[in-house]
């Protein structure tokens, strides 16, 4: 079974946003995996473990992403690869591209990725990237079974869980749930330096500067109005109740 | 010649889905004079929604309808759009972002090569076009983004942009298309479980009660649900609650999980740390109560109470009742 899986790297979720000359600050910015994605780096060993195979992680992104890259390779992915070249335009349209681009060229049964990024949070790339394959996706899964060219998946709709049966190949999207990742072992951090890492740049992948430019641009960034200071209710609790429920139908005007 | 903008509307649970009207309103603020707006509706037995929309100041709405159609998969509802996108031939199509606006936007957008602006809070139209504003990072920061080339695809998220207003006068020319069952159905949904029917949608609620930690056990979560009853809100949870097994991963809202907008967010038992801020900040109003006056949550509440939720919360719940019994509100 050959995996695929879509990996992106992130601002840690602990990390305040600083906005600095119109764009997000990466000063002393932890990063990691985008958390959906280790789900699907996990899911994607765990496959391996039951039916043989290989993992390959893939990212689309400047250099620094190699080390989400080794992290998966240290937790058991089999090969990575950075497409990082800087006239990939930046958003979900040109990303898919390369990354469709990429796996045009790799043998795979199952795709994985996460079902969006903690930073974007748009959800497209991995969807986009299944359709340009011309496979079938299933977003957002808790769980998932392989039976020979059909695999089966639990997934989680807005709080219903469907039971959706593909054929593979097939591209599945993790929600949380699906998995508990493994932590990176020593052993395993020592051997994702000697695993095989792919460098490409749109050449390799056959594509013009002209097929990746981006149809959305940004034009402005803001930090969320700030709140303004709140009341504490004083009393005892029944006091504290009769007082809140006056001031949200009063003052807040909510009810 | 004018732009035509379609709308993907959607029903859920017998109703249609209220950002359907949000995103009308949204192409009626887009689009010029002379610019068509049109409606789409996938499903089987769709004719009440599709004539409910036809009263909204759309030009037209077609209906794909199809017992094939009855529950979403992108293997069976792309084909059908791809049908009305055919036959419509928009400069922009809208969906919300819901569960199917979000699976199935995308597809539209690689088949017609476009961009994507995803989980849209806000638009304004200026001089030099479209400007749509989405939250990043769960919402710790805004972007304002525009699209270089056509057509659009925009998602906009349920319960922030004003809904449209039904129209008197002529209604909208109704059409049907076909459905072609795929040769190959390379998917199917074998099964459904409803975990949350009946109960109000935590995305789209004015009102949401969430519980987190000091919650303590999935029996606690019954205090905030008597109080989510009463106000006819969602109830929503912490990580930390859906870690501990209080309640499911459905309830979570955060920076990995679910992020609202209500009117009215009251945090129950709720430290507020910074991935849950982000998921619930932008709500109108905050209420905390937790037993910890240092809990970061009343930062950003407008009115906190340090208390016990078990004694507090009850309270609450039967002021409200006699409050919204009497008030008529």
């Amino acid at each position: 079974m050959n995996v695929v899986v879509l990996l992106k790297q992130t601002f840690d979720t602990e990390e305040k946003i600083v906005i600095r000359d119109g764009t997000v600050s990466q000063d002393g910015v932890k990063f990691i995996i985008n958390p959906y994605d280790e789900y699907a780096v996990e899911e994607a060993i765990r496959i391996r473990e039951r039916h043989g195979g290989r993992v390959v992680v893939v990212s689309a992104g400047p250099e620094r992403c190699a080390e989400a890259l080794r992290t998966a390779l240290a937790m058991g992915a089999d090969e990575a690869a950075l497409i990082s070249d800087e006239r990939i335009g930046g958003d979900e349209f040109a990303v898919a591209r390369a990354l469709a681009a990429f796996l045009k060229q790799e043998p795979f049964d199952v795709v994985l990725g996460g079902f969006f990024s903690v930073d974007n949070g748009a959800g497209q790339v991995a969807i986009r990237v299944a359709h340009l394959l011309g496979i079938p996706h299933v977003s957002s899964i808790v769980k998932l079974e392989i039976d020979g060219r059909k695999a089966t998946a639990l997934r989680d709709a807005e709080g219903d869980a469907e039971t959706v049966e593909v054929s593979l190949p097939a591209l599945f999207t993790a929600q949380q749930g699906l998995n508990e990742p493994r932590y990176p072992s020593l052993p395993g951090i020592m051997q994702a330096k000697r695993k095989p890492f792919k460098r490409l740049i749109l050449d390799d992948l056959g594509l013009t500067e002209a097929d990746v430019a981006p149809k959305t641009a940004r034009v402005s960034l803001a930090l969320p109005p700030a709140r303004k200071a709140g009341q504490q209710l004083e009393g005892d609790p029944a006091q504290q109740a009769a007082a809140l429920v006056r001031l949200l139908r009063t003052e807040a005007k909510v009810l | 010649m004018g732009k035509t903008f379609l709308i993907v509307a959607e029903a859920r649970n017998g109703k249609l889905r209220r950002v359907a009207l949000e995103t009308i309103r949204a192409a009626k603020l887009a689009g010029e004079d002379g610019d068509r707006i049109e409606a789409a509706i996938i499903g089987h037995e769709v004719d009440a929604f599709a004539q409910e929309l036809a009263g909204y100041g759309v030009d037209r709405v077609t209906a794909v309808d199809h017992p094939d159609l009855a529950h979403y998969n992108p293997e069976t509802y792309f084909p059908a759009l791809a049908a009305v996108l055919d036959a419509v031939r928009p400069d922009a199509v809208f969906f919300g972002h819901t569960a199917i606006g979000r699976d199935l936007a995308p597809k539209a957008a690689a088949h017609l090569n476009a961009g994507q602006i995803s989980d849209v809070v806000a638009l304004e139209k200026d001089a030099d076009g479209l400007a749509f504003t989405r939250p990043i990072y769960a919402g710790k920061a805004f972007e304002t983004k525009r699209f270089t080339a056509g057509p659009l695809v925009v998602t906009f998220r349920p319960n922030n942009l004003p809904a449209a207003e039904a129209v008197s006068g002529p209604r909208a020319e109704a059409a049907q298309i076909p459905y072609a069952p795929p040769a190959d159905l390379r998917a199917f949904v074998k099964d459904v479980v409803r975990k949350t029917s009946g109960k109000v949608d935590l995305t789209e609620a004015r009102i949401v009660v969430s519980g987190g930690r000091g919650v303590k056990s999935a029996d606690g979560f019954r205090v905030l649900e008597r109080l989510a009853e009463v106000l006819g809100a969602a109830v929503g949870a912490s990580r930390g609650a859906c870690d501990a097994g209080y309640c499911d991963y459905a309830l979570q809202i955060g920076q990995t999980g679910k992020v609202v907008t209500p009117d009215l967010y009251i945090a129950c038992g709720i430290s507020g740390a910074i991935q849950h801020l982000a998921g619930m900040s932008q709500s109108r109003v905050i209420v905390a109560i937790n037993k910890d006056p240092e809990a970061p949550i009343f930062k950003v509440a407008d009115y906190g109470i340090v208390g016990d939720l078990f004694e507090v919360v009850p309270l609450l719940t039967e002021e409200f009742r006699k409050a919204l019994a009497e008030g008529g509100g």
